[in-house]
């Protein structure tokens, strides 16, 4: 599998502020990555460095095998961008606007203006494109920012905040769009402070924090690593020794009893029939369920012990 | 800190690649056309197409009744006023700053405040053509205004006059039309830098015109002051009495809109021999009032000629470097 993206040691820092620190990353081709984490965590300003847009204070960058500090056109002529609220020029149409994205990529006039048909018949903007961007909503704006995205033909995409701002049928939506883009073979690079909402599209995400990418893998990966269990299941039964019952059951890592008769089981696998069983033969069982936590859930959890650690060390 | 500087350095050293006009002509063609479409400029370019037809046809008027044979009928279109119409140069020289500043103002904090910027460096170009680009769209928009109004006021010529302008006019008007777009590209320079330094359009704007207005309005008279009170006439002798000229003309030269009116003044009326104080001996053997040739004409102009296209390469150059210093993201 070929790597799209790579960075060693990548670091910036603006005076005594430290914006990305070390950053190891790696996307293979292919694969959507999420960088997840809140506003100020060094999002952003990785991505500016993947563009050669923003010189690294040290390590190094490679994107398609090329240095964006120093090679940054080979980059940018393969690299669609759409950054955090893209803005456009309000007073010119969608059409207008995205003729200058070609013209700025050097396309010839009959490929640029064949190109920026599909783009926006593929965004579901056919219908607006004569009109000035400055009448559009801001879903509207965001899909006319694919479009802009998608009209380069990039091999990578990195979308910054894609979903910030859209109510919740337009972010499906656009989630969906991203999906496409997956399908296409794009390699995307997704950065987000929405965890719930991208965890769905991305195959493998990495969480930021003060500007260190302090978790890395799939979502299971980091559900499994942070959480203990991946899966959470919730049990109501009667009898004494339904707690070691549970306990006792293979993959169980932790069993907290939340009120009366309920009890909370985190296991690695899911683990219910064998639950089921033991509950039976010990009591009553009166309800079983399931769910799988969320990353907001992981990386609250992560920081709540990285807390507690560095409390109990002070 | 010592690694810090090697890398710093070993960055410095290692060159991009890639041409850094890629895509320069696009921002030049998208920057005219806004220029060209936009509302604010129609207003101004209506406003200055008007002035130059009500001038220059009251100047024709007074032309007409007062000069019967002037050897540069044609210049006097632009020098001549008729109250209570001041000349077109005069009108000139409030318009174009105006203009100036209006195309500039907002080139580069504009693409801040619309969130436009990290779209379209993301594109394959470098930030050299983004500021290049949009200081020639603003240049070409001037000298297409200019010469617009430039063939109006000369078509209007013909017209009243009926007299066709002889070569020199012609050159000496071409001259003039290259004078006025480096003046009006130095107040251009000027909105473009504010637009670096500002984050608000509206304070580069605000900024820009206080300037103007500090040169068109105030700066002969802080210049009065500063000669007359460096330099006083206590005893009130000829040499006093040009030292205080000569400080008060230097200190005036600061100004744009003071080389400008000198290189205007000296290349419209071909009468003109000086630009500063002159000596009776120095007139011996001059045939006052007889016209200089061109050539002539240009060399009593060129230092004021030349220090106008410095300040416009140094106020682009100050933009260029700290826009390439800028951060992307505002």
């Amino acid at each position: 599998m070929s790597v799209a993206v790579e960075t060693v040691g990548l670091t910036k820092r603006y005076g005594d502020l430290v914006a990305v620190q070390g950053l190891n990353l790696r996307l293979n081709t292919g694969e959507v990555f999420g960088m997840l984490g809140p506003n100020g965590s060094g999002k952003t300003t990785t991505i500016l460095m993947l563009l050669g847009l923003t010189e690294p204070t040290a390590g190094t960058a490679r994107v398609l095998g090329w240095d964006p500090t120093r090679q940054p056109l080979q980059v940018k002529r393969r690299v669609g961008y759409l950054p955090d609220s893209v803005g456009f020029y309000d007073e010119l149409t969608a059409w207008e606007n995205l003729r200058y994205t070609a013209a700025l990529n050097g396309l010839p006039s009959a490929e640029a203006n064949r190109r920026i048909g599909e783009v926006l018949e593929r965004m579901g903007l056919q219908d607006v494109a004569h009109r000035k961007v400055g009448t559009f909503s801001r879903g509207m704006k965001q899909r006319l920012g694919l479009a802009d995205v998608l009209l380069k033909q990039p091999q990578v995409a990195i979308l910054d905040e894609p979903t910030l701002g859209l109510d919740p049928e337009a972010a499906l939506e656009f989630l969906a769009l991203i999906r496409s883009l997956k399908r296409d073979g794009l390699t995307v690079l997704l950065a987000s402070h929405l965890l719930h909402q991208v965890q769905s599209v991305c195959d493998r995400v990495g969480l930021f924090h003060r500007g260190r990418m302090v978790l890395e893998g799939t979502v299971d990966e980091l559900r499994e690593q942070v959480l203990g269990g991946a899966y959470r299941i919730h049990v109501q039964a009667r009898g004494v020794e339904v707690e070691r019952a549970l306990r006792e059951v293979p993959g169980v890592v932790r069993v907290t009893r939340t009120d009366g008769d309920t009890y909370r089981v985190e296991a690695r696998v899911d683990c219910r029939a064998e639950i089921a069983r033991r509950v039976v033969a010990s009591g009553e069982l009166l309800a079983l369920s399931v769910d799988r936590p969320g990353l907001d859930e992981v990386y609250a959890r992560y920081f709540q012990q990285v807390e507690a650690d560095s409390g109990g060390a002070a | 800190m010592s690694t810090e500087l090697a890398q710093s350095g070993a960055q410095a050293l290692a060159r991009r690649e890639g041409s850094p006009w890629t895509g320069l002509w696009a921002v030049v063609y998208k920057e005219l056309a806004d220029h060209l479409t936009g509302i604010r400029m129609q207003i101004l370019e209506t406003l200055m197409l008007l002035t130059a037809v009500g001038t220059v046809y009251a100047a024709t008027q007074s032309i007409r009744q007062t000069i019967g044979e002037d050897p540069f009928l044609f210049l006097r279109l632009f020098t001549t006023a008729r109250e209570p119409l001041p000349s077109f140069v005069g009108f000139l020289g409030f318009l174009i700053p105006l203009t100036a500043i209006a195309l500039g103002f907002d080139a580069i904090n504009g693409e801040y405040s619309r969130r436009t910027l990290s779209r379209v460096l993301s594109q394959p170009i470098y930030r050299d053509a983004l500021i290049l680009g949009k200081f020639l769209a603003g240049l070409a928009t001037l000298a297409i205004t200019l010469v617009a109004l430039w063939v109006v006021v000369t078509g209007m010529g013909l017209f009243v006059l009926g007299l066709p302008p002889g070569g020199e006019e012609v050159a000496r008007g071409l001259l003039f039309l290259v004078a006025t777009l480096a003046y009006a590209g130095i107040w251009m320079g000027l909105s473009m830098l504010f637009s670096a330094v500002f984050r608000q359009p509206a304070t580069s704007a605000m900024t820009a015109i206080a300037v103007w207005l500090l040169f068109a309005v105030f700066w002969d008279m802080l210049a009065a002051l500063i000669s007359q009170a460096l330099r006083p006439t206590q005893y009130g002798g000829v040499a006093e009495e040009l030292a205080q000229a000569r400080l008060q003309l230097l200190l005036a030269r600061f100004s744009p809109n003071t080389l400008y009116a000198e290189t205007v003044i000296a290349l419209l009326n071909p009468a003109v021999r000086s630009l500063g104080p002159v000596l009776i001996t120095q007139l011996e053997g001059a045939v006052l009032g007889t016209p200089l040739p061109l050539g002539q004409s240009l060399l009593i102009v060129w230092p004021q000629f030349t220090a106008l296209v410095a300040v416009v390469i140094l106020l682009f150059a100050a933009t260029y470097v700290l826009f390439q210093r800028q951060e992307v993201r505002a």
